[in-house]
């Protein structure tokens, strides 16, 4: 009973954790939190439901409808975000003009698939089961798990040893300094967001075959979870959001089948206002967080 | 002229609530601080004033003091320990606080759980509603002109300064931060009393965003532009309803439009002219 509920914890993570380190790498290098994080998460599951329902295989449509989320995230940057960079407009106008892009995507997502949740096609989806010992668990989650800790992996391998990653880590730790040293910035932040933007959709696209339903609130239910994830580990460190996803993928499924159904959230939300006020720098986080 | 405020009559009560919620706002956010709490500080007092109203037969006046008391007392608490944080880190542990109350909202007997608490009384109308705001603008308007009113707008621009002068910054971060859920308090009482029934879901994270975009809309310390930046918003998608499921776009476009182009808010366009 324990260690099926840690699988299903485990599944769960994993798809949290995708969708953490996109608005844990945003806030990390621009200092903004993204609101619209979510929306892209929620457009891409509808992006590759759509191919999918066009007959493309599904593999591809995974990464076509990844694709898509980046250059959403890059489009997003260039519209709601680069104007206030130019005249430094401080933290609370881009979470503005993040919700203000949210809503427009949020709005033509509602224009193009309408109000309903959607579903794959029937076939699409396998449904086999595989059992080891009493844990019985789906192909599929096992599937997707793989694919969450494939990018997870590959994103590690792009932050610490490509120069891509070097010049995020570096326009991350300080701007002004790392212009001087001659990092293009504007062209690390669009990467930044493509890179973002493209795992949170993969984190959409994930949930909703995990689920099998794609609709328009789907952002809006993970949205704040992802907020409590990369306060839990961090703001900023992605192995904080990695871990910090994790854990609360554990504790949510634990305390449904342990303690109650009904206060699940309260948990989650109650141990990142905790941690806020006893210890803000997270578990991992290191960057100085009283500046005003 | 009649038939048009008989007609609308339930916008016009709300954009007066979204006024007093937007209101609400700007007061926390004259001393710069950023606490998200808003829609749940004007859930607290519609959930108060409602089981009042339903369970105690409390009228609308008796109900919307003590919801608007709750909600202070709520504010005056959460205060404490939020007292350190700043920007963004108080705006996301205050989210979190929200969230906390909608799912205790949800799960406690005496609200009513997730299907929302009905049978409240719609005793409130356009008159109280107004008669509200005009007493709450007129509040403002009297606090503005008072030594306080320097020492809330010193935190705001600088805090060590503020210190250094002598300025109880975390003083005036509580009272702002209280002041402001009175407003939204009373605020959630007229929303209750003005609609049949209410749900945690009224209060919820969705609800915090529009008051935030209403308040910035209108330029964040500017009392008159929250009042227009809560008209702008309310009235808009009616506005647009031609555009059926492409309406909530115009919002967002104009909400995009206006941060980029006027960082002010409404405000900005008759300020940088004076």
């Amino acid at each position: 009973m324990l260690v099926q509920q840690l699988a299903n914890g485990v599944f769960l993570g994993a798809v949290y954790a995708l969708f953490a380190i996109g608005y844990t790498l945003i806030f990390g290098v621009l200092d903004i939190l993204n609101l619209a994080h979510a929306a892209i998460f929620m457009l891409a599951a509808f992006v590759a439901l759509s191919l999918a329902g066009l007959g493309v295989p599904l593999v591809l449509a995974f990464a076509l409808a990844l694709v898509v989320a980046g250059f959403l995230g890059v489009l997003l940057d260039r519209v709601a975000f680069a104007p206030l960079r130019r005249r430094n407009a401080g933290t609370l106008v881009p979470l503005i003009s993040s919700i203000g892009a949210a809503i427009i995507m949020q709005g033509v997502a509602r224009g193009i698939w309408g109000p309903d949740e959607q579903r794959f096609p029937a076939n699409a989806l396998s449904t086999a089961e595989i059992h080891i010992g009493s844990l019985t668990v789906g192909a599929l989650d096992v599937v997707i798990l793989a694919i969450a800790l494939v990018l997870m992996g590959v994103l590690s391998y792009v932050l610490r040893s490509t120069a891509l990653g070097r010049s995020i880590r570096a326009v991350a730790a300080d701007r002004v300094a790392a212009a001087l040293l001659g990092v293009d910035i504007e062209r690390t932040i669009a990467l930044t967001f493509f890179i973002a933007s493209a795992l949170g959709g993969a984190a959409g696209i994930l949930i909703g075959l995990q689920y099998n339903s794609v609709s328009l609130d789907m952002g809006a239910r993970i949205e704040l979870k992802g907020l409590a994830i990369i306060i839990l580990g961090g703001m900023g460190s992605v192995t904080g959001a990695v871990i910090g996803a994790f854990l609360l993928g554990a504790v949510e499924t634990l305390s449904v089948a342990y303690i109650s159904s009904s206060y699940r959230d309260a948990i989650a939300f109650g141990v990142m206002f905790l941690i806020l006020v006893l210890r803000p720098t997270g578990l991992f986080g290191k960057r100085a967080l009283r500046a005003a | 002229m009649f038939e048009f405020f008989a007609h609308h009559s339930k916008l016009i009560d709300q954009i007066g609530i979204n006024a007093l919620l937007a209101l609400s706002l700007s007061i926390s956010l004259r001393a710069g601080s950023l606490a998200l709490a808003q829609a749940a500080f004007m859930g607290i007092a519609a959930y108060v004033s409602s089981i009042g109203a339903v369970h105690l037969g409390w009228n609308l006046g008796g109900a919307a003091l003590a919801g608007a008391l709750a909600a202070a007392l709520v504010a005056a608490v959460l205060a404490l320990p939020i007292g350190r944080l700043r920007g963004v880190f108080l705006a996301i542990a205050t989210i979190g606080f929200g969230e906390i109350t909608r799912i205790i909202a949800i799960n406690w007997p005496i609200t009513g759980g997730a299907e929302g608490l009905s049978g409240i009384p719609n005793d409130a109308n356009t008159l109280s509603i107004y008669g509200t705001l005009a007493v709450v603008g007129f509040a403002i308007f009297l606090f503005g002109r008072t030594k306080l009113a320097l020492a809330v707008a010193a935190t705001r621009e600088d805090e060590s300064a503020a210190r250094g002068v002598g300025i109880d910054v975390a003083g005036v971060r509580m009272g702002t931060l209280v002041a402001g859920a009175i407003v939204a308090g009373l605020a959630g009482a007229l929303y209750a009393h003005s609609n049949f029934f209410i749900t945690p879901g009224d209060f919820g994270f969705g609800r915090m965003e529009q008051v935030l975009v209403m308040c910035v809309i209108g330029g964040v310390t500017s009392s008159l532009g929250a009042v227009l930046g809560a008209l702008l918003m309310t009235v808009l998608p009616e506005l647009v309803r031609f555009l059926h499921d492409y309406r909530e776009v115009s919002s967002g476009a104009i909400l995009l439009g206006i941060i980029l182009f006027s960082p002010a808010g409404i405000a900005g366009l008759w300020q940088r002219r004076t």
